[in-house]
């Protein structure tokens, strides 16, 4: 076994040292994070500083209804429209809110002068207390009271409870298990057809070059296909990782670089100091669905969730790499991989077209059946994972997944150790069909 | 005893017989040429003894044992096919398939670096495989074939692809190996290096063994009583100085005055009494016996073969020209 990890060895040093593999396990990262810091960078960047704001208000509705907050700060101010302007210039306040007598009775303009661009939550916020002093006036006109109109809004919020057979109840959020079946399965897809495809290159590359007499002369043909095979794998969960980790620690570097302005910048975003008139019931509405999330979130399970996600990560990793092998095997040349690799990859295609229905319906026959079937366990099982698998299903397609591990590699290997050696000859499903039954 | 042994050895693929109970012995530090047109299935035997393949019948032995996957360590092998990971470096591939032979880190580092002093090779270390010339990765080649101190090494066609230094170069280190111990088998078409090298063959064609044994023992028995005579001051016409039971096969006149006569003869010939006949005739310059080269006798006996499988109306095979 020794030289298979040899073989191990240098499959996956000659791979993890290659300049594609490093730019990519850093780009990955780089854009993940950027995903994530982006948008606060881009919400901290909206005036965090300070901001004196002079309001000259001159149908005197609204002097009273604007609260300063933590960045800023409203000074009501008297002097003529001209002199202030001549105040901005001067760089007395940031801005001059200027709302004009208006020319019939209600006032529905304002301007806003400032020596930079105005930010847009400045701008929504004096349209929001405008609008409201301006609604709840003629809301008064009319001998309404504004407080009735508030109370009689209504929102629906529904909530889905699941019953299990046991009786218990276990709060679901549709939205939170196919965000999570989705994305895990289309992370299984890729990494089967990408780290795959590099088996195949990589037994074409050692098939093209002729260095493969000399390998098995040293080495049985099984042991350099699993070396292969699980020296790519490791690449792969490397590269995984690698991912993860350096995700996570650019995220939490700018976190503790730039910590205390991100914290404003969302503290501003969500304490709403200046919003608070006009919190409405939508919005208590969203904060009761984020807690209704996080309620979901905990009673998904974890560890079943990530047990399985690894499992038919690598269990279906190794049940087409092997495949992967065989066709790389059987061909003179990448260009002569398609004809076998429209059958391999068809499955797994199949399975993330299915997914989307399967979603809908996770119980159902068709998610029963393709979830059990080791071709397309690994995308489906994980798909239906996150809304809750009885363990027995879980069990028998992670068995019948073994099962079929096994078989594919005892297929491949037959077919590997023959067509290895097979130079110069267009081979059909006929002539892999022998090699078999040598 | 033989070092290494083939007994009978039968293999078939799916539609036809690579090798109908060959048997061959190579003995112990000896080096053993195996020939045969294309496709006779000489691949297909080396493949067997490198255990690539396994046969169908028979029994190989190594060293007196049965053939077992453990002297895999013992055997190098220089297939006719051969190549290196391009995009690898040269010392780092090197280190990678002497320890696949078995060899550890320390010491497949130290003698690497030993042969590639003796090779003049040490600057290519770092380099990648693919920026070097196709004769270059020969060389490279070679290393990793005889790196582990095979006991056993099988080479395909060794000088294919070197420029004559090299082949020189190459040759000296064959017959040094051997003078250490090692026993080769080679296979070959050239049959100038059959004769140059080789203590023992086999002629393999047809996925038969037709000829087998020492060189100099084929040749004699290949002999065809052929003599070249060059003589000097004849005191008659040259036809009349040749006993008449010799036929005449050629006769040529030097610058210098001298005939060169090539006879040859059906029956076995006393050379003594034939040099006692011409003596008083003329001064014999030259005498000597002409044996048939490799490479006639590989052609004589593939066609007549050949002749036979037409006659007997079994598998017919036209051999390529290109062998003769």
């Amino acid at each position: 076994m020794n030289k298979t990890m040899l073989i191990l060895q240098r499959e996956y040093l000659t791979r993890v040292k290659k300049k594609s593999f490093i730019i990519m396990t850093f780009l990955g990262p780089l854009l993940m994070a950027s995903l994530m810091i982006v948008p606060v960078v881009l919400a901290s960047l909206s005036d965090i500083s300070k901001k004196n704001i002079a309001v000259l208000d001159e149908t005197n509705w609204f002097s009273e209804k604007f609260e300063s907050g933590d960045n800023m700060i409203f000074i009501p101010v008297f002097d003529s429209f001209a002199i202030e302007k001549q105040n901005i210039l001067e760089g007395k306040y940031d801005a001059l809110l200027y709302i004009p007598q208006p020319e019939l009775n209600v006032p529905n303009n304002a301007e806003l002068f400032s020596l930079k661009q105005s930010s847009l939550t400045l701008r929504t916020y004096v349209r929001n207390v405008m609008k409201t002093e301006v609604e709840n006036r003629k809301l008064v006109a009319s001998g309404i009271d504004p407080r009735v109109i508030k109370e009689s809004k209504t929102s629906i919020n529904i909530l889905t409870i699941r019953l299990d057979e046991d009786g218990s109840e276990s709060k679901s959020f549709t939205e939170v298990q196919v965000i999570l079946g989705l994305l895990t399965s289309i992370l299984i897809y890729f990494f089967i057809f990408l780290f795959g495809s590099q088996v195949m290159r990589g037994v074409i590359e050692e098939k093209t070059s002729r260095i493969i007499e000399v390998i098995v002369s040293s080495v049985r043909p099984f042991q350099l296909m699993m070396g292969k095979i699980t020296g790519i794998a490791l690449v792969g969960l490397t590269q995984f990782f690698l991912w993860i980790i350096l995700t996570l620690g650019i995220y939490g570097l700018f976190v503790a670089l730039f910590g205390s302005e991100v914290m404003n910048a969302q503290q501003a975003a969500a304490s709403g100091s200046f919003l608070n008139q006009t919190i409405s019931e939508e919005q208590t509405l969203t904060s009761q669905s984020i807690a209704q999330v996080f309620e979901v979130i905990h009673s998904i399970d974890f560890g079943v969730i990530i047990f399985g996600f690894l499992f038919y990560f690598i269990a279906g990793y190794l049940l087409y790499a092997a495949l992967f092998a065989a066709i790389g095997s059987a061909v003179d040349n990448e260009a002569d991989t398609q004809q076998f690799m429209l059958p391999v990859s068809l499955p797994l295609i199949l399975g993330i077209v299915v997914s989307n229905f399967v979603v809908n319906n996770p119980d159902g026959s068709i998610a029963f059946w393709l979830s059990m079937f080791p071709l397309t366990s690994p995308v489906l099982m994980m798909v239906r994972l996150p809304f809750g698998v009885p363990y027995w299903e879980l069990a028998l397609s992670m068995t019948l997944l073994v099962i079929g591990f096994l078989f594919t590699t005892w297929l491949a290997a037959k077919i590997y150790r023959t067509g290895i050696l097979m130079y110069g000859k267009k081979v059909n499903y006929k002539e892999v069909w022998k090699w078999l039954r040598y | 005893m033989y070092f290494l042994e083939a007994k009978e050895i039968t293999k078939r693929y799916a539609n036809h017989l690579a090798l109908n109970k060959v048997s061959i012995g190579v003995p112990k530090q000896s080096i053993f040429g195996l020939l045969g047109p294309n496709g006779a299935g000489k691949t297909s035997l080396i493949r067997i003894i490198n255990q690539i393949t396994a046969p169908d019948e028979g029994m190989m032995f190594f060293n007196g044992e049965h053939l077992k996957p453990h002297h895999a360590q013992k055997i190098g092998y220089l297939p006719e096919e051969r190549g290196l990971y391009k995009k690898m470096k040269v010392g780092e591939q090197a280190m990678y398939l002497a320890q696949l032979k078995g060899v550890d880190k320390q010491t497949a580092r130290k003698k690497l670096h030993e042969w590639f002093e003796k090779f003049e090779i040490e600057a290519w270390w770092e380099r990648k495989v693919e920026e070097l010339s196709k004769g270059m990765q020969q060389k490279i080649q070679f290393v990793v074939t005889v790196i582990h101190n095979p006991e056993l090494l099988i080479f395909d066609e060794p000088f294919s692809g070197f420029d004559p230094i090299n082949v020189n170069l190459i040759k000296e280190e064959i017959l040094n190996l051997r003078e250490k111990g090692a026993t080769i088998l080679f296979s070959t078409h050239n049959m100038a290096s059959v004769e140059e090298l080789c203590d023992h063959i086999a002629l393999i064609h047809n996925s038969e063994k037709i000829l087998d044994g020492a060189v100099d023992e084929i040749k004699r028995q290949y002999r065809s009583h052929t003599f070249e005579l060059i003589l000097d001051n004849l005191k008659f016409d040259h036809k009349a100085i040749i006993p008449s039971d010799f036929n005449i096969l050629s006769e040529n006149t030097t610058s210098f005055g001298e005939k060169i006569i090539k006879i040859q003869s059906e029956d076995i010939v006393d050379s003594n009494k034939l040099i006692e006949e011409i003596l008083p005739k003329a001064t014999i310059i030259s005498f000597k016996e002409i044996l048939p080269t490799m490479n006639e006798i590989f052609i004589q006996q593939v066609q007549s073969e050949n002749m036979n499988d037409q006659l007997k109306g079994t598998h017919f095979k036209t051999l390529s020209q290109k062998q003769a």
